[in-house]
């Protein structure tokens, strides 16, 4: 990809992540953050990541994004009314965050960190190559994610699932009326 | 090939933003939305060093980041329904009783 498409790329990407935190309607944040996701996904598909980029769009943008815009649905989440929180967490928020990218970029990306670049080896990115990687060295932590993602599902349906009418706790002063009982009996034998 | 200073920079601009959107935002869903946001800059900066380095290890990582978020996005979905069922509401500081 020419050096340009990154700079546009990159600047999207950061654009459209400051919404994510700065909209105030729950679907156009979540809008927001696929746009992110879409465009970090390019950047992968440029950093000759193409299998990863791909899976990122289809699992990513596609699977997870659909989850959380069905609980938006599902919660029939309206727009954030009045102030959405405490000025001074804001301020010393986005100080924070500055910082934060000073002390990151400062460790992250010193010139002494950059990498002779190695010529990538032929397939590189493939599937071939990542399914060749997932099942020899990674093969465990393949079969631990697989256990993982079962909890996941078992664990996601028990916590959503409407519980049963509790018992609810009357007032032990109050007597309730007694329902009188029909005599079953004579129906039974009626019928 | 673009230098890694100039990705490693960007990874870290979205990894903050995503720290300052669980900071700022009281909205749970939103916050849940900032943290896939540090997992993918996160995802970014391997994808970045891996290519640089030649090395599929940086994939694979990511694919199996890919895949956790997956999980933890079901079971905090999950979550957020079920307190929401009990409170109706989505605002971070009104969840403090850790009962219902």
């Amino acid at each position: 990809m020419p050096p340009f498409l990154y700079i546009f790329l990159g600047a999207l990407a950061v654009v459209s992540a400051l919404g994510v935190i700065m909209q105030r309607n729950p679907i156009h944040s979540l809008l927001a953050l696929i746009g992110t996701l879409m465009t970090v996904a390019i950047l992968f598909i440029g950093e000759d990541a193409v299998v990863v980029g791909f899976l990122q769009i289809i699992v990513y943008a596609g699977a997870i994004m659909i989850l959380f815009l069905f609980v938006i649905w599902l919660l029939n989440l309206q727009v954030e009314a009045g102030p959405t929180g405490h000025l001074a967490l804001k301020f010393f928020g986005s100080i924070g965050a500055a910082l934060l990218v000073a002390e990151l970029c400062l460790i992250l990306a010193p010139p002494h960190l950059l990498v002779k670049f190695t010529h990538e080896p032929a397939g590189y990115g493939s599937l071939a190559s990542l399914a060749a990687k997932l099942f020899t060295d990674y093969l465990v932590a393949f079969e631990v994610t697989s256990i993982l993602l079962l909890a996941a599902v078992v664990g996601s349906v028990a916590l959503a699932r409407r519980l049963p009418v509790v018992f609810e706790e009357q007032p032990r002063a109050v007597e309730q009326p007694r329902v009188v009982e029909q005599p079953r009996v004579v129906e039974k034998i009626a019928s | 090939m673009i230098p890694l200073t100039y990705m490693m920079s960007l990874s870290s601009i979205i990894f903050a933003i995503g720290v300052a959107g669980v900071i700022i935002r009281r909205n749970i869903l939103v916050m849940y939305m900032s943290i896939e946001l540090m997992l993918n800059a996160v995802n970014l900066a391997f994808i970045a060093i891996g290519s640089r380095l030649g090395s599929m290890d940086g994939q694979v990582i990511v694919f199996f980041v890919m895949t956790v978020a997956a999980a933890e996005a079901a079971v905090g979905l999950g979550i957020i329904i079920s307190s929401f069922r009990n409170r109706e509401t989505m605002h971070a500081d009104d969840l403090t009783l850790m009962r219902w």
